[in-house]
């Protein structure tokens, strides 16, 4: 298939993940406000890092005015499943690719990219990729620029609700797995629970919601992982 | 300019996560528990930071209860990224007509 027909068919495939990044970074955008962002900045950090759940750990860190090396830790922990994807996506690859696409590629790997990339047939197409890239990467960005735009300017009501938006595409990322495998299950229900316990503790309840989410996501997962080690790669 | 120090550290870091993998280290992991633990990690960070946050999220705590509950159910019954996030918003701005 030539180039062109790669390209447009991501296209098509990226334009409802566009639709749906613009409407959950308005959600982000509205945080970003909240933390004291202006909107070019906000528009400035989704153009750059593409990562629904790591811009919103890295405003928690702006909010609680951590340090540099806390940002870099907190970005590693939440964004660690983007290492995985590009491991899966490193596999699959044309090994005479050149260089610069492996490169262009990183820059937007995202779930939903991610999936709908690996999905096709082949070697993967980076032309492909750019497709749903077209889309998505002003989608995101336009969407949290004017959430932080609209954040004082609509009513608060309408505020409230859209402040949630974030929190649904997190619920349908995590849920699906949860359904189909019984450790995923147990162990969203452990994170909801000690996640709970850790901000009503005294002891912990002083640390910053970043470092909470930081101890409790690798404590979880590596316990997880010595109990119930996966047996095969199911990417 | 101390945001702008903040966003960049946020997209080196995310970028190499994303670009060593298909650069520099071509080959799988091996290890079984370190694939087990990428596998985990992002159900964990992300159960993690919606709950109980989302409480907070909103003008009444029980709006965002009800959030969490309609959006886990949506997510259940099969709604993609997009529907779920729209369930949950609706459901708030409905409630909140009521209540806080």
């Amino acid at each position: 298939m030539d180039r062109k027909k790669q390209y447009l068919q991501g296209v098509r495939d990226g334009v409802p993940i566009g639709l749906g990044y613009f409407a959950v970074s308005f959600s982000l955008g509205i945080i970003a406000k909240n933390v004291g962002l202006t909107p070019v900045q906000a528009a400035v950090m989704s153009l750059l890092n593409n990562a629904s759940a790591g811009e919103y750990m890295g405003l928690t860190v702006m909010a609680a005015n951590g340090t540099l090396w806390g940002m870099a830790l907190a970005m590693l922990i939440t964004n660690a499943r983007y290492l995985l994807m590009s491991c899966a996506m490193s596999q699959r690859m044309d090994p005479d690719m050149p260089f610069y696409h492996r490169l262009l590629m990183a820059f937007d790997i995202t779930d939903e990219l991610f999936g709908i990339t690996i999905a096709r047939p082949g070697y993967l197409s980076p032309w492909y990729m750019y497709g749903g890239m077209t889309p998505s990467i002003p989608g995101w960005m336009i969407g949290t620029a004017l959430g932080a735009l609209a954040g004082s300017v609509l009513p608060l009501r309408v505020v409230s609700a859209l402040s949630v938006a974030l929190y649904g595409m997190f619920i349908a990322i995590f849920i699906p797995p949860a359904r189909k495998d019984r450790v995923i299950a147990a162990l969203v229900a452990l994170a909801f629970a000690s996640s709970w316990g850790l901000s009503v503790l005294p002891a912990t309840a002083a640390l910053s919601e970043g470092t909470r989410t930081i101890i409790l996501t690798v404590a979880l997962s590596a316990g997880a992982a010595a109990l119930f080690p996966r047996k095969e790669e199911t990417e | 300019m101390r945001i702008y120090a903040y966003i960049l550290v946020m997209a080196g870091v995310s970028y190499l996560i994303r670009a060593l993998p298909v650069t520099i280290f071509r080959k799988p992991i091996k290890s079984p528990f370190i694939r087990s633990f990428l596998y985990y990690v992002p159900y964990v960070t992300l159960a993690v930071m919606t709950f109980p946050a989302i409480l907070r999220a909103t003008q009444s705590p029980l709006s965002g209860a009800a959030a969490l509950v309609v959006g886990v159910a949506a997510a259940w019954l099969g709604a993609d990224l997009f529907k779920t996030a729209v369930s949950c918003c609706v459901v708030v701005f409905i409630l909140e007509l009521f209540v806080g």
